[in-house]
């Protein structure tokens, strides 16, 4: 079917979104790695030259370095045991018969749709507020002293407020997963005198991994770039508490104006990436075989 | 499972889920109850709060205090105008991809989702000094043309997937029958391609519309859309829990009704195609 002809023609539809994603990708990273080796802060003007890897250094060698790096694994790890242990008892309980399964299911897929700087500011605000939100209301009516969240753990309330976010993704992808379950090869573990713990560590449990995979790592490419629900609540802070790999570098181009500093940061941020990317896309790839 | 389960554990499924999903749903929902309340109530006790006086006030207050009609505007001309950009580019891609592969089709469609595993701070730089350069910073033009290149690769892998289930038979059989090109795809093609590009641009209006890095990056006022506009109550003056509520309820509603409408597209959108 495909002739010289309709070969030459598909190139042609392809060009444009190959070239424009090759020069969107290509054209920043180059200028971001250039940029890495300079002695460039918008602040100094006259302080010019080459810095060898002497950014890299600086930005290896900070201990505020280490700590984003650490913040970013405990935001990135915290919401995946969250979101996928979550999902997975969420989504084998939306797989049993129930009545308004698809009210049920709107409501519970609904964060997911919500904007990021929306769900942290509510959280922020109407609920995590020690003086007026919604858990200081209930803990004066029983009795309790207000917990000040975003103060006193703002590492943990952060992980809470994009759990909340990223709980309806793994839900509903784990339940499209589920509902491909092979039902008579349940029926029959459960004939042969399975429980229903080893029907789901034997059975449900594999069925469910690629699936788990798949979110886990999707969901850590998104995670990794999580931004605007720091910089809405606690702006990286108390101190350096919530300052991710991410926040950082936008902190120290966009305030600091250390544009080579920042460039190393990011390069260092693409490598990081880049580890988990290859795990995903040989995922995604041996799925196009299929 | 085929077995049917007794009443009394479907009461208890059935109460547990709506339990559940009450509570998943609740900051949503508090948030639409607390903006039909005035600035006063909004901060007293839960109980208070729903038996004071209902009102459009906040709603109102919104609409003169700032321009929110601006920002709506902003935030659909952004995500609706990339997403139809972004179409306009892959359609083609998609579909010379799906229906003449060649040998290298499947590491071009590897590569163009390599490009959106990059995080957005290693590029921020260069797009926030060319931009600066350019005047293109807070333009709705700048905007639109990085979330038309965000979302490329994953509109071509949507297109793609779908594009892929159409059966080639039919081209051939329309062929045999003397159909040309052109009434090939407008008479065979675009009906059976129109579902699925439909999908795509309901989810990536979804994701342009929520996008909150390079819309906060890049844009201050004129161009901010919704999600820049809310993020502006991070530090604000005074009472302001009503007036957040309203903001955000009129930014989260269209998309959330959207969004219920795409869920089934969601899963596979998302995972490109690895989940169905």
């Amino acid at each position: 079917m495909a002739t010289q002809h309709s070969r030459m023609a598909a190139r042609v539809m392809v060009a444009p979104s190959v070239g424009l994603l090759f020069v969107w990708m290509i054209v920043p990273l180059v200028t971001t790695i250039y940029f890495s080796f300079l002695i460039y802060n918008q602040l100094y003007p006259d302080r010019q030259g080459w810095a060898g890897f002497d950014n890299y250094y600086y930005f290896l060698t900070d201990r505020s370095f280490l700590e984003a790096i650490w913040n970013s694994i405990v935001l990135v790890g915290g919401v995946l045991i969250v979101t996928v242990i979550g999902g997975i008892l969420l989504a084998l309980l939306l797989n049993m018969p129930f009545w308004g399964q698809g009210i049920v299911r709107i409501m519970v897929i609904a964060p997911f749709f919500v904007m990021p700087t929306v769900s942290a500011l509510v959280w922020k605000n109407m609920f995590m507020n020690p003086v007026n939100g919604m858990f200081a209301h209930i803990a004066k009516a029983v009795g309790l002293e207000p917990f000040d969240f975003l103060g006193h753990a703002p590492m943990a309330s952060i992980i809470g407020i994009v759990s909340w976010e990223w709980l309806p993704f793994a839900t509903l992808i784990l339940l499209t997963a589920l509902q491909s379950l092979d039902s008579e090869q349940q029926e029959a573990a459960e004939m042969d005198g399975a429980g229903r713990l080893s029907r789901f560590i034997y059975l449900t449990l594999p069925h469910l991994t690629r699936a788990i995979t798949v979110v886990i790592l999707i969901q850590t490419i998104f995670l990794l770039s999580i931004y605007a629900e720091i910089a809405v609540t606690t702006n990286g802070g108390p101190g350096t508490a919530t300052t991710t790999i991410t926040y950082q570098v936008a902190l120290q181009s966009l305030y600091d104006n250390d544009v080579g500093g920042a460039s190393a940061g990011g390069i260092v941020a693409v490598i990081l990436a880049n580890i988990v990317a290859v795990f995903v896309m040989r995922m995604i790839g041996k799925n196009l075989d299929a | 499972m085929a077995r049917k389960p007794t009443p009394a554990a479907k009461t208890t499924v059935t109460l547990l889920a709506w339990t559940i999903g009450f509570l998943i749903f609740f900051p949503i929902l508090w948030t639409v109850l607390m903006s039909f309340h005035s600035e006063g109530d909004a901060i007293k006790s839960p109980v208070e709060m729903l038996t004071s006086v209902w009102s459009f006030e906040s709603y109102a207050e919104v609409q003169t205090r700032s321009n929110y009609g601006l920002h709506f505007f902003n935030s659909v001309v952004i995500s609706v105008g990339s997403t139809l950009l972004a179409l306009a580019i892959a359609i083609p891609a998609a579909w010379a991809m799906a229906f003449v592969p060649g040998r290298r089709t499947k590491d071009v469609l590897m590569w163009m989702l390599s490009t959106k595993m990059m995080p957005a701070v290693g590029v921020l730089i260069p797009m926030y000094l060319g931009f600066k350069n350019m005047g293109l910073l807070d333009s709705r033009l700048g905007l639109v043309a990085v979330m038309t290149l965000i979302n490329l690769p994953i509109v071509v892998w949507m297109l793609y997937t779908y594009f892929k289930e159409i059966p080639g038979e039919i081209l051939e059989a329309a062929r045999m029958d003397g159909a040309s090109l052109r009434s090939e795809i407008v008479y065979v093609l675009t009906p059976m391609a129109l579902p699925g590009i439909a999908s795509t641009l309901l989810l990536n209006v979804i994701l342009a519309w929520n996008e909150a890095f390079w819309t906060l990056q890049l844009t201050t006022h004129d161009a901010a859309p919704l999600t820049q506009f809310i993020a502006s109550y991070s530090s604000p003056e005074g009472l302001f829990y009503a007036k957040l509520s309203a903001a955000s309820t009129m930014a989260i509603a269209p998309i959330l009704i959207l969004g219920w409408f795409s869920q089934k597209q969601l899963v596979r959108g998302l995972t490109f195609g690895a989940v169905k």
